[in-house]
């Protein structure tokens, strides 16, 4: 397990390394240059040229790259252009409310999904197992925009009964403080991953209901109940772990959505101004921070699954 | 095995309660494919789950639709009639029309050969590339294989929307931009799974004879490894049609779709939206409800192809 451990986390390492590497790529890529975004197209050569000495962009490339990979790893990522605030800041603000949104419409998501998989790979074949069927496959082809705004539409609109617009507190509790309009946002993310989650839990549960323990289970004549939350649960969990570990990057894809529906102060949010403004510090540097965040959430589910499996850990040892 | 029947009866049942349909149809198919042993069962399993027919079906009638429509279905998609902006549906116009006056119904049709176009040339070059580069990798092993395997983490971890925001603000978009940035995004499952299947086929004696024979990397590749892993290579490619649609609907609405002379459910679902409390329904509902379908019928495709492929789920 050890082993196995740190030779995933030595993985992790390389791709975080990646990571610095490829946003280093495209910073350069952007067009024109960092000066002439920052001081505008009526900047005089000297000033550009004044710009380009303070940031060190007359040096050679290796030396920028290592200068980069220096001020990153010193938590400076650079200040955004239109805000004029250090992008760290900026982060740092908004990391924690994006927490909270994903925090709470993945462990809702789960909380539907497990239960609606074992259900339906129970009850596989049935009429409810394809009416369900049919209705995650819907929620999962349809675009998460158009999701949240027929909510709002119904909620907001119809019956009044939830605010349209997330809270705009500018602490975590501060937003806690305001649950009804917390619910939409949570809503929307929560409802395009119960989709996935549960057609994966479903044909894992129907993977584990085939195995030979079930049947044990049952000649010896314990209650469907009993093997249902003993057996079938705890084992078919298992493969949606690695999935909750992995499906972070496309969970951070419909945070960009449902931010700008909501107008969810967060980082999706933070990045979709900064890509409409062209505010390349901004979004490299929470490219950068949200790439490192996913590499770490694949890494726990790797632990996860370790621990939850015995057999993955005498195997690698 | 109790357990285990319990399990596949549900394969089975949809099979059987699909034959009565499907006997009628499929025989004179299954003995022109009798040559190809290897296919026949998983092709017959195919033709007999319905849910494969249905997404078949629907696939094909909106293809119809969008490039067959427009030759009996006329209108004007080119020039901006204010007179006529956003009708309601009439006999004219069945689903009205759009605040710049194009009729609805021919919009979804030239929309929709966007976004199919689009959804299949993706899906045929991420599969071209992702294939080749999982068999490389998987084939070589190795200090190779983990360099290659490690550039694809990398890719991986930056969330695909938010990577592809970053490169539409380099390039300008046009269709052959967007093709390239989603592919871009989507090669990088299909390597990692077609890796995965090369890693266990490597080992098979049939490899190990093939190369023993003298065969060279690109022939194994070409002849044993890309043929033995059809069916995964299958389910992904039919999979990212129905991503690569969604995708171009969600930068659609981030206002980095297709620029203005192209149609696209996508844009058209967009602006429809804005109308949507003035009561403009016909600017919502259709564009949203043919995307939808598409992407459903796309995706049972490749859940029937995955079902009918998969040896496990069929035999008890």
């Amino acid at each position: 397990m050890t082993r196995y451990l740190a030779q995933r986390a030595g993985q992790a390492a390389v791709v975080v390394i990646g990571l610095m590497i490829l946003t280093f790529i495209m910073i350069h890529l952007e067009p024109g240059s960092a000066a002439r975004s920052t001081l505008g197209v009526r900047a005089t050569p000297g000033r550009i040229a004044i710009f380009n000495s303070t940031y060190g962009l007359n040096q050679p490339l290796y030396r920028q790259f290592l200068t980069y990979i220096d001020q990153v790893l010193h938590g400076n990522l650079g200040t955004s252009y239109s805000l004029q605030i250090p992008v760290s800041t900026l982060i740092a603000q908004r990391l924690p409310r994006d927490l909270l949104l994903l925090g709470l419409s993945t462990v809702l998501a789960l909380l539907i999904a497990v239960p609606l998989g074992i259900y339906q790979a129970v009850r596989r074949g049935g009429v409810s197992d394809h009416v369900l069927t049919g209705a995650s496959f819907t929620l999962y082809s349809t675009p998460d925009f158009l999701f949240a705004i027929l909510l709002i539409a119904l909620f907001s609109v119809q019956l009044h009964l939830l605010p349209p617009e997330a809270p705009q507190a500018s602490s975590v509790g501060g937003m806690l403080a305001d649950p009804r309009a917390l619910v939409l946002p949570v809503a929307t993310l929560a409802l395009v991953t119960v989709a996935s989650y549960s057609r994966y839990m479903r044909s894992s549960a129907i993977d584990v209901l085939a195995q030979e323990y079930i049947r044990v289970a049952r000649a010896k004549g314990l209650p469907q109940r009993l093997i249902l939350l003993r057996h079938v649960l705890r084992n078919s969990l298992l493969p949606v772990v690695t999935l909750v570990g992995l499906s972070f990057s496309w969970i951070v894809a419909g945070a960009v959505i449902a931010e700008e529906v909501f107008n969810y102060p967060g980082m999706g949010l933070l990045f979709y101004q900064a890509a409409t403004t062209h505010d390349f510090p901004v979004l490299l540097g929470s490219t950068l921070v949200v790439g490192v965040a996913t590499v770490i959430g694949n890494l726990a589910a790797d632990v996860a699954y370790g621990i939850l499996d015995p057999r993955i850990r005498y195997g690698r040892t | 095995m109790a357990a285990l029947d319990a399990g596949t009866s549900g394969t089975e049942r949809d099979a059987l309660g699909g034959a009565g349909l499907a006997g009628a149809g499929p025989p004179s198919a299954g003995q022109d494919l009798a040559q190809r042993g290897t296919w026949r069962p998983a092709l017959s399993a195919f033709a007999r789950n319905r849910v494969a027919i249905t997404g078949l079906g629907l696939v094909s009638l909106i293809a119809l639709f969008c490039f067959a429509g427009p030759v009996f279905y006329r209108t004007n998609q080119v020039t901006v009639q204010l007179n006529l902006a956003t009708l309601p549906p009439s006999n004219g116009h069945p689903l009205g029309t759009d605040p710049s006056g194009y009729d609805v119904l021919g919009r979804l049709m030239l929309g929709g050969q966007s976004s199919l176009e689009l959804g299949l040339a993706v899906s045929l070059a991420t599969t071209i590339v992702g294939t080749l580069y999982g068999a490389i990798a998987g084939l070589a092993g190795g200090i190779v294989d983990a360099i290659m395997m490690r550039v694809i983490d990398t890719f991986l971890a930056i969330p695909s929307l938010v990577f592809l925001l970053i490169l539409v603000n380099l390039f300008t978009p046009n269709l052959w931009i967007i093709i390239l940035l989603i592919t871009m995004l989507s090669w990088l499952t299909s390597a990692r799974l077609v890796r995965g299947e090369v890693l266990t086929l490597r080992t098979r004696e049939f490899v190990q004879a093939a190369r023993m024979m003298g065969a060279g990397g690109w022939r194994i590749i070409v002849r044993h490894l890309v043929p033995n892993s059809i069916g995964v290579i299958l389910v992904n490619a039919t999979f990212t049609i129905a991503d690569a649609i969604l995708i171009l609907s969600a930068l659609s609405f981030l206002g980095l779709g297709l620029p203005p002379p192209h149609a696209d459910w996508g844009t058209m679902l967009t602006n429809g939206l804005n109308y949507l409390f003035d009561g403009y329904w016909w600017l919502v509902y259709p564009p949203a409800i043919i995307l939808i379908i598409t992407v459903v019928a796309f995706n049972m495709i490749g859940d029937a192809i995955r079902d009918s492929l998969d040896v496990r789920l069929q035999r008890p």
